[in-house]
Protein backbone atom coordinates (compact mmCIF):
# COMPACT_ATOMS: atom_id res chain seq x y z
CA UNK A 1 0.00 0.00 0.00
CA UNK A 2 1.46 3.56 -0.80
CA UNK A 3 0.19 7.13 0.08
CA UNK A 4 -1.66 7.88 -3.18
CA UNK A 5 -4.05 4.20 -1.69
CA UNK A 6 -5.20 6.02 1.87
CA UNK A 7 -8.65 6.90 1.79
CA UNK A 8 -8.94 7.90 5.43
CA UNK A 9 -5.60 9.16 6.79
CA UNK A 10 -6.56 10.37 10.39
CA UNK A 11 -3.14 11.32 12.90
CA UNK A 12 -2.87 11.92 16.14
CA UNK A 13 -6.89 12.94 16.59
CA UNK A 14 -8.07 14.18 19.64
CA UNK A 15 -11.93 14.98 21.01
CA UNK A 16 -12.65 16.02 24.47
CA UNK A 17 -16.08 16.46 25.86
CA UNK A 18 -15.48 19.16 29.22
CA UNK A 19 -13.11 16.56 31.12
CA UNK A 20 -13.67 13.91 29.13
CA UNK A 21 -11.46 12.38 26.32
CA UNK A 22 -13.74 10.79 23.69
CA UNK A 23 -11.49 10.22 21.59
CA UNK A 24 -7.55 10.20 22.13
CA UNK A 25 -4.15 10.57 19.88
CA UNK A 26 -6.01 8.43 17.12
CA UNK A 27 -4.49 7.16 14.23
CA UNK A 28 -5.58 5.08 11.74
CA UNK A 29 -5.21 4.51 7.43
CA UNK A 30 -8.04 3.29 5.68
CA UNK A 31 -6.59 2.18 1.78
CA UNK A 32 -8.60 1.97 -1.43
CA UNK A 33 -10.95 -0.98 -1.32
CA UNK A 34 -10.45 -1.86 2.47
CA UNK A 35 -13.36 -2.86 4.18
CA UNK A 36 -12.63 -1.45 7.17
CA UNK A 37 -13.91 -2.97 10.72
CA UNK A 38 -13.97 0.20 13.12
CA UNK A 39 -14.31 -1.87 16.51
CA UNK A 40 -14.81 -0.42 19.83
CA UNK A 41 -17.35 -1.20 23.18
CA UNK A 42 -19.86 1.11 23.48
CA UNK A 43 -18.45 4.64 24.72
CA UNK A 44 -15.35 3.37 22.79
CA UNK A 45 -15.42 6.44 20.95
CA UNK A 46 -16.14 4.90 17.52
CA UNK A 47 -19.03 7.30 17.23
CA UNK A 48 -17.22 10.49 18.00
CA UNK A 49 -14.76 9.29 15.50
CA UNK A 50 -17.25 9.06 12.82
CA UNK A 51 -18.64 12.02 13.29
CA UNK A 52 -15.58 13.76 12.83
CA UNK A 53 -14.80 11.81 9.85
CA UNK A 54 -18.28 13.55 8.41
CA UNK A 55 -17.68 17.07 10.03
CA UNK A 56 -20.62 16.85 12.28
CA UNK A 57 -18.43 17.52 15.06
CA UNK A 58 -14.54 19.02 14.98
CA UNK A 59 -11.48 17.57 16.34
CA UNK A 60 -9.68 19.57 19.27
CA UNK A 61 -6.82 18.24 18.14
CA UNK A 62 -5.28 16.22 14.93
CA UNK A 63 -5.72 16.05 11.59
CA UNK A 64 -7.89 13.81 9.25
CA UNK A 65 -7.89 13.42 5.12
CA UNK A 66 -10.12 12.01 3.07
CA UNK A 67 -9.04 11.12 -0.33
CA UNK A 68 -5.93 12.63 0.46
CA UNK A 69 -7.22 16.53 1.34
CA UNK A 70 -7.64 17.91 4.64
CA UNK A 71 -11.19 17.46 5.64
CA UNK A 72 -12.05 20.92 7.27
CA UNK A 73 -10.42 22.43 3.71
CA UNK A 74 -11.89 20.52 1.23
CA UNK A 75 -15.19 19.38 2.94
CA UNK A 76 -17.74 19.97 0.42
CA UNK A 77 -15.18 18.75 -2.42
CA UNK A 78 -15.14 15.25 0.09
CA UNK A 79 -18.16 14.78 1.36
CA UNK A 80 -19.49 14.68 -2.77
CA UNK A 81 -17.64 10.89 -2.86
CA UNK A 82 -18.42 9.76 0.85
CA UNK A 83 -22.05 8.09 1.63
CA UNK A 84 -22.48 7.55 5.40
CA UNK A 85 -24.96 6.60 8.02
CA UNK A 86 -24.16 7.59 11.58
CA UNK A 87 -25.87 5.78 14.86
CA UNK A 88 -29.78 4.94 13.61
CA UNK A 89 -30.47 6.89 10.41
CA UNK A 90 -33.40 9.37 10.89
CA UNK A 91 -35.47 10.77 8.17
CA UNK A 92 -38.52 13.43 7.70
CA UNK A 93 -41.05 10.93 8.98
CA UNK A 94 -43.70 12.94 7.57
CA UNK A 95 -42.45 12.61 3.96
CA UNK A 96 -42.24 9.10 1.81
CA UNK A 97 -39.06 7.21 1.04
CA UNK A 98 -38.82 8.37 -2.20
CA UNK A 99 -39.34 12.03 -1.17
CA UNK A 100 -36.71 11.49 1.49
CA UNK A 101 -34.24 10.46 -1.07
CA UNK A 102 -35.34 13.22 -3.68
CA UNK A 103 -34.49 15.96 -1.55
CA UNK A 104 -31.13 13.94 0.22
CA UNK A 105 -30.05 14.12 -3.53
CA UNK A 106 -31.22 17.28 -4.45
CA UNK A 107 -29.28 18.83 -1.85
CA UNK A 108 -26.14 16.67 -2.28
CA UNK A 109 -26.46 18.18 -6.24
CA UNK A 110 -26.74 15.63 -8.19
CA UNK A 111 -29.64 15.21 -10.90
CA UNK A 112 -32.28 13.12 -8.88
CA UNK A 113 -34.57 11.29 -10.78
CA UNK A 114 -37.24 8.63 -10.58
CA UNK A 115 -34.72 5.48 -12.00
CA UNK A 116 -32.04 6.72 -9.57
CA UNK A 117 -34.28 6.72 -6.66
CA UNK A 118 -35.84 3.63 -7.36
CA UNK A 119 -32.77 1.76 -8.08
CA UNK A 120 -31.12 2.70 -4.89
CA UNK A 121 -34.25 1.40 -3.12
CA UNK A 122 -34.26 -2.01 -4.81
CA UNK A 123 -31.31 -2.09 -3.92
CA UNK A 124 -32.48 -2.25 0.01
CA UNK A 125 -35.62 -3.60 -0.98
CA UNK A 126 -37.91 -1.20 -0.35
CA UNK A 127 -39.20 -0.51 -3.40
CA UNK A 128 -42.20 -1.76 -2.83
CA UNK A 129 -42.75 0.66 -0.34
CA UNK A 130 -41.22 4.10 -1.99
CA UNK A 131 -44.87 5.68 -1.69
CA UNK A 132 -45.06 5.04 2.38
CA UNK A 133 -44.77 7.80 4.84
CA UNK A 134 -41.07 6.81 6.32
CA UNK A 135 -43.00 6.89 10.04
CA UNK A 136 -44.85 3.68 9.47
CA UNK A 137 -41.49 2.46 8.64
CA UNK A 138 -39.87 -0.38 11.27
CA UNK A 139 -36.20 -0.04 12.83
CA UNK A 140 -34.57 -2.43 10.20
CA UNK A 141 -36.67 -0.64 7.02
CA UNK A 142 -35.12 2.60 7.90
CA UNK A 143 -31.60 1.26 8.32
CA UNK A 144 -31.84 -0.24 4.89
CA UNK A 145 -33.47 3.46 3.76
CA UNK A 146 -30.29 4.46 5.19
CA UNK A 147 -27.98 2.78 3.18
CA UNK A 148 -30.09 3.65 0.62
CA UNK A 149 -29.45 7.22 1.04
CA UNK A 150 -25.37 6.11 1.38
CA UNK A 151 -25.63 4.97 -1.76
CA UNK A 152 -27.52 7.68 -3.79
CA UNK A 153 -25.02 9.93 -5.31
CA UNK A 154 -22.45 6.75 -5.85
CA UNK A 155 -19.90 7.67 -3.34
CA UNK A 156 -16.09 6.09 -3.40
CA UNK A 157 -16.52 5.72 0.69
CA UNK A 158 -19.12 4.40 2.23
CA UNK A 159 -19.42 5.07 6.37
CA UNK A 160 -21.78 2.81 8.06
CA UNK A 161 -21.38 3.06 11.81
CA UNK A 162 -23.31 0.05 13.46
CA UNK A 163 -25.49 -0.71 10.35
CA UNK A 164 -27.04 -4.26 11.85
CA UNK A 165 -28.01 -2.29 14.97
CA UNK A 166 -31.35 -3.38 15.93
CA UNK A 167 -32.11 -5.89 12.89
CA UNK A 168 -33.07 -9.33 13.46
CA UNK A 169 -30.69 -12.19 11.50
CA UNK A 170 -32.08 -12.05 8.75
CA UNK A 171 -31.88 -8.07 8.46
CA UNK A 172 -27.87 -8.51 9.53
CA UNK A 173 -27.34 -11.43 7.16
CA UNK A 174 -28.96 -9.48 4.19
CA UNK A 175 -26.61 -6.08 5.23
CA UNK A 176 -23.49 -7.89 5.38
CA UNK A 177 -24.24 -9.80 1.86
CA UNK A 178 -24.83 -5.64 0.75
CA UNK A 179 -21.52 -4.60 2.01
CA UNK A 180 -20.05 -7.59 0.58
CA UNK A 181 -21.40 -6.70 -2.83
CA UNK A 182 -20.62 -2.94 -2.62
CA UNK A 183 -16.83 -4.02 -1.79
CA UNK A 184 -16.45 -6.87 -4.29
CA UNK A 185 -18.84 -5.71 -7.37
CA UNK A 186 -18.85 -2.01 -6.69
CA UNK A 187 -15.41 -1.43 -5.64
CA UNK A 188 -16.39 0.71 -3.01
CA UNK A 189 -14.04 1.19 0.24
CA UNK A 190 -16.32 0.88 3.40
CA UNK A 191 -15.59 2.18 6.83
CA UNK A 192 -17.57 -0.44 9.05
CA UNK A 193 -17.96 1.24 13.01
CA UNK A 194 -19.46 -2.46 15.07
CA UNK A 195 -19.31 -3.82 18.73
CA UNK A 196 -19.48 -7.21 17.21
CA UNK A 197 -16.19 -8.76 16.53
CA UNK A 198 -18.26 -11.32 14.63
CA UNK A 199 -19.66 -9.26 12.28
CA UNK A 200 -16.35 -7.41 11.37
CA UNK A 201 -15.00 -10.69 11.25
CA UNK A 202 -17.58 -12.07 8.20
CA UNK A 203 -16.65 -8.66 6.04
CA UNK A 204 -13.94 -6.96 6.74
CA UNK A 205 -9.49 -7.56 5.65
CA UNK A 206 -8.94 -4.73 7.86
CA UNK A 207 -10.06 -3.39 11.39
CA UNK A 208 -8.74 -1.73 14.21
CA UNK A 209 -10.43 -1.67 17.81
CA UNK A 210 -10.47 0.94 19.90
CA UNK A 211 -11.23 1.73 23.36
CA UNK A 212 -11.68 4.61 25.65
CA UNK A 213 -10.48 6.49 22.62
CA UNK A 214 -7.29 5.08 22.22
CA UNK A 215 -5.90 2.53 19.66
CA UNK A 216 -5.94 -1.21 21.08
CA UNK A 217 -5.02 -3.55 18.05
CA UNK A 218 -5.31 -2.26 14.65
CA UNK A 219 -4.18 -4.99 11.20
CA UNK A 220 -5.11 -7.48 8.60
CA UNK A 221 -8.00 -9.45 10.26
CA UNK A 222 -6.82 -12.65 9.41
CA UNK A 223 -4.20 -12.23 11.34
CA UNK A 224 -5.41 -10.50 14.71
CA UNK A 225 -8.36 -13.24 14.49
CA UNK A 226 -6.24 -16.61 14.54
CA UNK A 227 -8.52 -19.01 13.08
CA UNK A 228 -7.04 -21.90 14.61
CA UNK A 229 -7.38 -20.99 18.34
CA UNK A 230 -11.35 -20.69 19.43
CA UNK A 231 -13.08 -19.65 22.56
CA UNK A 232 -15.93 -22.72 23.24
CA UNK A 233 -18.34 -22.70 25.47
CA UNK A 234 -19.68 -26.15 26.61
CA UNK A 235 -23.18 -26.50 28.10
CA UNK A 236 -22.74 -29.89 30.53
CA UNK A 237 -25.01 -31.26 33.33
CA UNK A 238 -23.04 -30.16 36.20
CA UNK A 239 -20.15 -27.72 35.59
CA UNK A 240 -18.85 -27.77 39.16
CA UNK A 241 -18.48 -31.97 38.46
CA UNK A 242 -16.73 -31.23 35.14
CA UNK A 243 -14.29 -28.93 36.72
CA UNK A 244 -13.53 -32.06 39.22
CA UNK A 245 -12.36 -34.15 36.59
CA UNK A 246 -10.85 -31.81 34.54
CA UNK A 247 -8.89 -30.02 37.29
CA UNK A 248 -5.82 -32.46 36.83
CA UNK A 249 -5.65 -32.64 33.08
CA UNK A 250 -4.06 -30.19 30.86
CA UNK A 251 -7.94 -28.84 30.19
CA UNK A 252 -7.66 -26.98 33.11
CA UNK A 253 -5.18 -24.50 31.56
CA UNK A 254 -7.80 -23.72 29.01
CA UNK A 255 -10.90 -22.95 31.38
CA UNK A 256 -11.56 -18.87 31.15
CA UNK A 257 -15.34 -18.99 32.86
CA UNK A 258 -17.33 -21.40 34.44
CA UNK A 259 -20.97 -20.80 35.95
CA UNK A 260 -23.28 -23.80 37.42
CA UNK A 261 -23.98 -25.45 33.81
CA UNK A 262 -21.41 -24.51 31.27
CA UNK A 263 -18.01 -23.83 30.81
CA UNK A 264 -15.68 -21.54 28.45
CA UNK A 265 -12.26 -22.44 26.96
CA UNK A 266 -9.74 -20.94 25.09
CA UNK A 267 -8.14 -23.49 23.04
CA UNK A 268 -6.77 -24.51 19.60
CA UNK A 269 -9.62 -25.62 17.31
CA UNK A 270 -7.99 -29.27 16.64
CA UNK A 271 -8.49 -29.75 20.84
CA UNK A 272 -12.47 -28.95 20.86
CA UNK A 273 -12.92 -32.40 19.29
CA UNK A 274 -10.45 -33.76 22.32
CA UNK A 275 -11.85 -32.05 24.78
CA UNK A 276 -15.55 -33.44 24.26
CA UNK A 277 -14.37 -36.90 23.96
CA UNK A 278 -12.40 -36.78 27.41
CA UNK A 279 -15.81 -35.38 29.25
CA UNK A 280 -18.05 -37.61 27.91
CA UNK A 281 -15.33 -40.72 28.42
CA UNK A 282 -15.62 -39.26 32.23
CA UNK A 283 -19.32 -39.63 32.39
CA UNK A 284 -19.88 -35.44 31.92
CA UNK A 285 -23.08 -34.74 29.72
CA UNK A 286 -22.44 -32.60 27.15
CA UNK A 287 -25.38 -31.03 25.61
CA UNK A 288 -23.39 -28.37 23.50
CA UNK A 289 -20.41 -26.77 22.41
CA UNK A 290 -20.88 -23.39 21.27
CA UNK A 291 -18.00 -21.24 19.38
CA UNK A 292 -17.99 -17.65 20.83
CA UNK A 293 -15.89 -14.80 20.01
CA UNK A 294 -17.41 -11.50 20.99
CA UNK A 295 -15.35 -8.63 21.37
CA UNK A 296 -15.41 -8.29 25.11
CA UNK A 297 -13.47 -11.93 25.03
CA UNK A 298 -11.53 -11.26 22.14
CA UNK A 299 -10.79 -7.51 23.78
CA UNK A 300 -10.10 -9.20 27.08
CA UNK A 301 -7.96 -11.59 25.36
CA UNK A 302 -5.78 -8.95 24.21
CA UNK A 303 -5.68 -6.43 27.30
CA UNK A 304 -4.37 -10.00 28.81
CA UNK A 305 -1.83 -10.10 26.27
CA UNK A 306 -0.56 -6.63 26.72
CA UNK A 307 -0.20 -7.03 30.58
CA UNK A 308 1.49 -10.49 30.33
CA UNK A 309 4.42 -8.61 27.96
CA UNK B 1 -30.01 27.94 -3.34
CA UNK B 2 -33.34 28.15 -5.12
CA UNK B 3 -33.96 24.70 -5.50
CA UNK B 4 -32.88 24.55 -1.55
CA UNK B 5 -35.38 26.82 -0.44
CA UNK B 6 -37.95 25.52 -2.79
CA UNK B 7 -36.84 21.93 -0.71
CA UNK B 8 -37.00 24.08 2.84
CA UNK B 9 -40.27 25.32 2.26
CA UNK B 10 -41.34 22.23 1.14
CA UNK B 11 -41.03 20.56 4.34
CA UNK B 12 -42.41 23.35 6.31
CA UNK B 13 -45.29 23.23 4.08
CA UNK B 14 -45.33 19.36 4.97
CA UNK B 15 -45.71 19.85 8.39
CA UNK B 16 -49.16 20.07 10.28
CA UNK B 17 -47.93 22.86 12.94
CA UNK B 18 -47.29 25.08 9.93
CA UNK B 19 -50.89 25.27 9.18
CA UNK B 20 -51.49 26.21 13.21
CA UNK B 21 -51.30 30.09 12.20
CA UNK B 22 -53.17 29.40 8.97
CA UNK B 23 -56.34 27.84 10.52
CA UNK B 24 -55.84 30.13 13.86
CA UNK B 25 -56.24 33.03 12.12
CA UNK B 26 -58.60 31.66 9.61
CA UNK B 27 -61.00 31.03 12.50
CA UNK B 28 -59.95 34.32 14.58
CA UNK B 29 -60.46 36.49 11.51
CA UNK B 30 -63.69 35.58 10.71
CA UNK B 31 -64.90 35.09 14.18
CA UNK B 32 -64.34 38.84 14.54
CA UNK B 33 -66.48 39.81 11.42
CA UNK B 34 -68.93 37.98 12.32
CA UNK B 35 -69.17 39.40 16.21
CA UNK B 36 -68.47 42.54 14.28
CA UNK B 37 -71.85 42.33 12.55
CA UNK B 38 -74.10 41.40 15.66
CA UNK B 39 -71.85 44.19 17.76
CA UNK B 40 -70.00 46.69 15.61
CA UNK B 41 -72.07 49.49 15.87
CA UNK B 42 -72.24 49.27 19.49
CA UNK B 43 -68.59 49.02 19.03
CA UNK B 44 -68.53 52.30 17.54
CA UNK B 45 -70.33 53.90 19.90
CA UNK B 46 -68.77 52.75 22.82
CA UNK B 47 -65.56 53.83 21.08
CA UNK B 48 -67.02 57.40 20.49
CA UNK B 49 -68.62 57.83 23.57
CA UNK B 50 -66.76 60.47 25.06
CA UNK B 51 -67.03 62.70 21.85
CA UNK B 52 -70.13 62.21 20.61
CA UNK B 53 -71.73 65.36 22.23
CA UNK B 54 -68.67 67.51 20.37
CA UNK B 55 -68.88 65.86 17.20
CA UNK B 56 -71.52 64.51 14.56
CA UNK B 57 -70.32 61.84 12.69
CA UNK B 58 -71.11 61.31 9.03
CA UNK B 59 -70.28 58.35 6.84
CA UNK B 60 -69.67 54.63 7.42
CA UNK B 61 -67.63 54.33 10.10
CA UNK B 62 -68.23 50.52 10.55
CA UNK B 63 -65.93 49.24 7.70
CA UNK B 64 -63.18 46.88 6.63
CA UNK B 65 -60.40 49.54 7.26
CA UNK B 66 -61.56 50.07 11.19
CA UNK B 67 -61.99 45.91 11.67
CA UNK B 68 -58.59 45.85 10.31
CA UNK B 69 -56.94 48.61 12.35
CA UNK B 70 -58.51 47.32 15.29
CA UNK B 71 -57.04 42.95 14.17
CA UNK B 72 -53.91 44.53 13.18
CA UNK B 73 -53.21 46.22 16.90
CA UNK B 74 -55.18 43.25 18.73
CA UNK B 75 -52.84 40.70 17.06
CA UNK B 76 -49.17 42.15 17.77
CA UNK B 77 -48.58 40.36 20.49
CA UNK B 78 -49.81 36.69 19.34
CA UNK B 79 -48.83 36.68 15.43
CA UNK B 80 -45.25 36.11 16.82
CA UNK B 81 -46.32 33.34 18.52
CA UNK B 82 -47.50 32.09 15.30
CA UNK B 83 -44.46 32.56 13.54
CA UNK B 84 -42.32 31.36 16.49
CA UNK B 85 -43.98 27.95 15.89
CA UNK B 86 -42.29 27.34 12.69
CA UNK B 87 -39.20 29.43 13.15
CA UNK B 88 -38.23 27.93 16.37
CA UNK B 89 -38.21 24.72 14.75
CA UNK B 90 -36.37 25.22 11.75
CA UNK B 91 -32.79 24.14 13.06
CA UNK B 92 -34.07 22.64 16.73
CA UNK B 93 -36.72 20.27 14.62
CA UNK B 94 -33.75 18.68 12.41
CA UNK B 95 -31.63 17.96 15.53
CA UNK B 96 -34.79 16.29 17.29
CA UNK B 97 -35.76 13.86 14.40
CA UNK B 98 -32.08 13.30 14.29
CA UNK B 99 -31.55 14.67 10.67
CA UNK B 100 -29.36 16.97 11.02
CA UNK B 101 -26.98 13.67 10.40
CA UNK B 102 -28.44 13.48 7.21
CA UNK B 103 -28.23 16.71 5.99
CA UNK B 104 -24.67 18.00 7.15
CA UNK B 105 -23.16 14.68 5.82
CA UNK B 106 -24.42 16.07 2.46
CA UNK B 107 -22.02 18.22 0.35
CA UNK B 108 -23.90 21.16 2.00
CA UNK B 109 -22.02 24.36 3.87
CA UNK B 110 -23.41 24.84 7.49
CA UNK B 111 -23.52 28.85 6.10
CA UNK B 112 -25.60 27.92 2.89
CA UNK B 113 -28.19 25.59 4.81
CA UNK B 114 -28.20 28.57 7.71
CA UNK B 115 -29.10 30.80 4.95
CA UNK B 116 -31.72 28.63 3.24
CA UNK B 117 -33.51 28.23 6.30
CA UNK B 118 -33.39 31.58 7.64
CA UNK B 119 -34.96 32.36 4.07
CA UNK B 120 -37.62 30.00 4.43
CA UNK B 121 -38.76 30.93 7.43
CA UNK B 122 -38.65 34.80 6.45
CA UNK B 123 -41.04 33.84 3.40
CA UNK B 124 -43.25 31.82 5.65
CA UNK B 125 -43.39 34.72 8.57
CA UNK B 126 -44.39 36.85 4.96
CA UNK B 127 -47.03 34.56 4.26
CA UNK B 128 -48.21 34.76 7.37
CA UNK B 129 -48.98 38.30 7.54
CA UNK B 130 -50.15 38.37 4.12
CA UNK B 131 -52.90 35.72 5.05
CA UNK B 132 -53.75 38.03 8.22
CA UNK B 133 -53.73 41.09 5.75
CA UNK B 134 -55.91 39.36 3.24
CA UNK B 135 -58.68 37.68 5.44
CA UNK B 136 -58.83 41.22 7.58
CA UNK B 137 -59.14 43.45 4.04
CA UNK B 138 -60.86 40.99 1.68
CA UNK B 139 -63.21 39.76 4.08
CA UNK B 140 -64.01 43.00 5.92
CA UNK B 141 -64.57 44.29 2.23
CA UNK B 142 -67.25 42.02 1.13
CA UNK B 143 -69.20 41.55 4.83
CA UNK B 144 -68.42 46.09 5.01
CA UNK B 145 -67.01 47.88 2.48
CA UNK B 146 -65.10 50.59 2.97
CA UNK B 147 -65.72 53.82 4.56
CA UNK B 148 -63.63 56.56 6.15
CA UNK B 149 -61.41 55.17 9.22
CA UNK B 150 -61.83 56.46 12.37
CA UNK B 151 -58.49 56.56 14.60
CA UNK B 152 -59.04 57.50 18.27
CA UNK B 153 -55.23 57.75 20.08
CA UNK B 154 -55.68 58.98 23.84
CA UNK B 155 -56.85 62.54 23.40
CA UNK B 156 -56.76 62.24 19.72
CA UNK B 157 -59.47 62.04 17.10
CA UNK B 158 -57.82 61.01 13.07
CA UNK B 159 -60.51 60.12 10.42
CA UNK B 160 -58.73 59.26 6.92
CA UNK B 161 -60.91 59.51 3.74
CA UNK B 162 -61.60 56.25 2.43
CA UNK B 163 -59.35 56.99 -0.37
CA UNK B 164 -56.65 57.67 1.72
CA UNK B 165 -56.59 54.52 3.85
CA UNK B 166 -55.77 51.13 1.47
CA UNK B 167 -52.14 52.46 0.92
CA UNK B 168 -51.24 52.85 4.58
CA UNK B 169 -52.81 49.92 5.04
CA UNK B 170 -50.49 48.10 2.85
CA UNK B 171 -47.36 49.89 3.86
CA UNK B 172 -48.46 48.93 7.73
CA UNK B 173 -48.48 45.57 6.77
CA UNK B 174 -44.91 45.40 5.18
CA UNK B 175 -44.08 47.22 8.22
CA UNK B 176 -45.59 44.20 10.58
CA UNK B 177 -43.86 41.65 7.85
CA UNK B 178 -40.61 43.30 8.89
CA UNK B 179 -41.27 43.31 12.56
CA UNK B 180 -42.33 39.38 11.96
CA UNK B 181 -39.05 38.82 10.53
CA UNK B 182 -37.30 40.42 13.26
CA UNK B 183 -39.05 37.91 15.52
CA UNK B 184 -38.44 35.12 13.32
CA UNK B 185 -35.15 35.79 13.60
CA UNK B 186 -34.69 35.85 16.90
CA UNK B 187 -36.53 32.11 16.85
CA UNK B 188 -34.18 31.41 14.98
CA UNK B 189 -31.07 32.08 17.14
CA UNK B 190 -32.77 30.65 19.85
CA UNK B 191 -33.71 27.46 17.15
CA UNK B 192 -29.78 26.85 16.95
CA UNK B 193 -28.88 26.73 20.40
CA UNK B 194 -31.34 24.10 21.38
CA UNK B 195 -31.96 20.26 20.02
CA UNK B 196 -35.83 20.91 20.96
CA UNK B 197 -38.26 23.72 19.29
CA UNK B 198 -40.42 23.69 22.48
CA UNK B 199 -37.33 26.11 24.23
CA UNK B 200 -36.84 28.60 21.21
CA UNK B 201 -41.19 29.23 21.33
CA UNK B 202 -40.43 29.72 24.95
CA UNK B 203 -37.74 31.79 24.96
CA UNK B 204 -39.03 34.27 22.02
CA UNK B 205 -42.51 35.01 23.63
CA UNK B 206 -40.96 35.15 26.88
CA UNK B 207 -38.71 37.89 25.75
CA UNK B 208 -41.95 39.68 23.59
CA UNK B 209 -43.74 39.54 26.64
CA UNK B 210 -41.33 40.86 28.65
CA UNK B 211 -40.51 43.88 27.15
CA UNK B 212 -43.80 44.58 25.60
CA UNK B 213 -44.75 44.71 30.03
CA UNK B 214 -41.34 46.64 30.53
CA UNK B 215 -42.20 49.09 28.06
CA UNK B 216 -46.23 49.26 29.18
CA UNK B 217 -44.95 50.36 32.85
CA UNK B 218 -45.16 53.77 33.10
CA UNK B 219 -41.63 54.68 34.95
CA UNK B 220 -39.36 56.79 33.34
CA UNK B 221 -36.45 54.00 33.30
CA UNK B 222 -38.05 51.95 31.16
CA UNK B 223 -39.95 54.55 29.12
CA UNK B 224 -36.10 55.68 28.44
CA UNK B 225 -34.96 52.06 27.46
CA UNK B 226 -37.87 50.79 25.39
CA UNK B 227 -36.31 52.44 22.55
CA UNK B 228 -34.17 50.06 22.79
CA UNK B 229 -36.29 47.08 22.34
CA UNK B 230 -37.37 45.43 18.82
CA UNK B 231 -40.96 45.11 20.33
CA UNK B 232 -41.17 48.93 20.57
CA UNK B 233 -40.30 48.90 17.01
CA UNK B 234 -42.76 46.32 15.88
CA UNK B 235 -45.70 48.42 16.81
CA UNK B 236 -44.11 51.17 14.32
CA UNK B 237 -47.11 49.83 11.79
CA UNK B 238 -48.88 52.37 13.65
CA UNK B 239 -47.09 55.40 12.62
CA UNK B 240 -48.29 55.18 8.52
CA UNK B 241 -51.83 56.20 10.80
CA UNK B 242 -50.44 59.39 11.77
CA UNK B 243 -50.92 62.68 9.69
CA UNK B 244 -48.32 63.60 8.47
CA UNK B 245 -46.22 60.17 8.35
CA UNK B 246 -43.18 60.48 10.31
CA UNK B 247 -40.92 58.82 7.53
CA UNK B 248 -37.72 59.61 9.85
CA UNK B 249 -39.50 57.84 12.50
CA UNK B 250 -40.46 54.93 10.37
CA UNK B 251 -36.53 54.66 8.40
CA UNK B 252 -35.49 54.76 12.57
CA UNK B 253 -37.91 51.86 13.16
CA UNK B 254 -36.79 49.88 10.65
CA UNK B 255 -33.67 50.29 10.85
CA UNK B 256 -33.54 49.18 14.54
CA UNK B 257 -35.37 46.11 13.09
CA UNK B 258 -33.02 45.54 10.92
CA UNK B 259 -30.19 45.85 12.93
CA UNK B 260 -31.80 43.16 15.06
CA UNK B 261 -32.40 40.84 12.15
CA UNK B 262 -28.49 41.41 11.24
CA UNK B 263 -27.36 40.71 14.66
CA UNK B 264 -29.56 37.42 15.44
CA UNK B 265 -28.72 35.91 11.98
CA UNK B 266 -24.93 36.76 12.30
CA UNK B 267 -25.13 35.29 15.81
CA UNK B 268 -26.89 31.74 14.35
CA UNK B 269 -24.37 31.94 11.82
CA UNK B 270 -21.31 32.01 14.34
CA UNK B 271 -22.44 29.39 16.53
CA UNK B 272 -24.31 27.21 14.27
CA UNK B 273 -20.88 26.96 12.23
CA UNK B 274 -19.22 26.14 15.47
CA UNK B 275 -21.41 23.40 17.20
CA UNK B 276 -20.60 20.20 17.26
CA UNK B 277 -23.64 17.84 16.49
CA UNK B 278 -24.56 15.55 18.88
CA UNK B 279 -27.84 14.43 18.07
Amino acid sequence: MNNSDKIIEISNLTKRFNDLVAVNKLNLNVYKGDVFGFLGPNGAGKSTTIRMLLTLIYPDEGNIKIFGKDLIKERLNILKKVGAIVEKPDFYGYLTAYKNLEILGRISGIEVNKNLIMKNLEIVGLANRFDSKVKTFSHGMKQRLGIAQALLHNPELIILDEPTTGLDPIGMKEIRDLIIHLSKELKKTIFLSSHLLNEVEMVANRMIIINKGTTKVEGEVKELLDKNRIYVRIDVDNAEKTLGILKLTKWSNFIRKYTNNHLEFDLESYEVPMLNKHLVENGVYVYSIIPKRSLEEYFLKITNEASDD
Amino acid sequence: MIDLIKIELYKIFKKWRTYIGFIALGILIPLIHFAMVLEGERTINFMTRNIQESFVFVGKLLNTYLISYIILTSLAVHIPFLITLVAGDLLAGEATAGTYRMLLTRPISRTKLIIVKFIAGVIYSNIIVFWLAFLSLVLGYFIFGVGELLIIDGQMIVIFEKNDVLWRFLLAYGFAALGMTTVASLAFLFSSLVENAIGPIISTMAIIIVFVILSAIQVEFFQNIKHYFFTTHIMSWRLFFDEPIDIKEILNSAGILILHIFIFFSLTLIIFNKKDILT
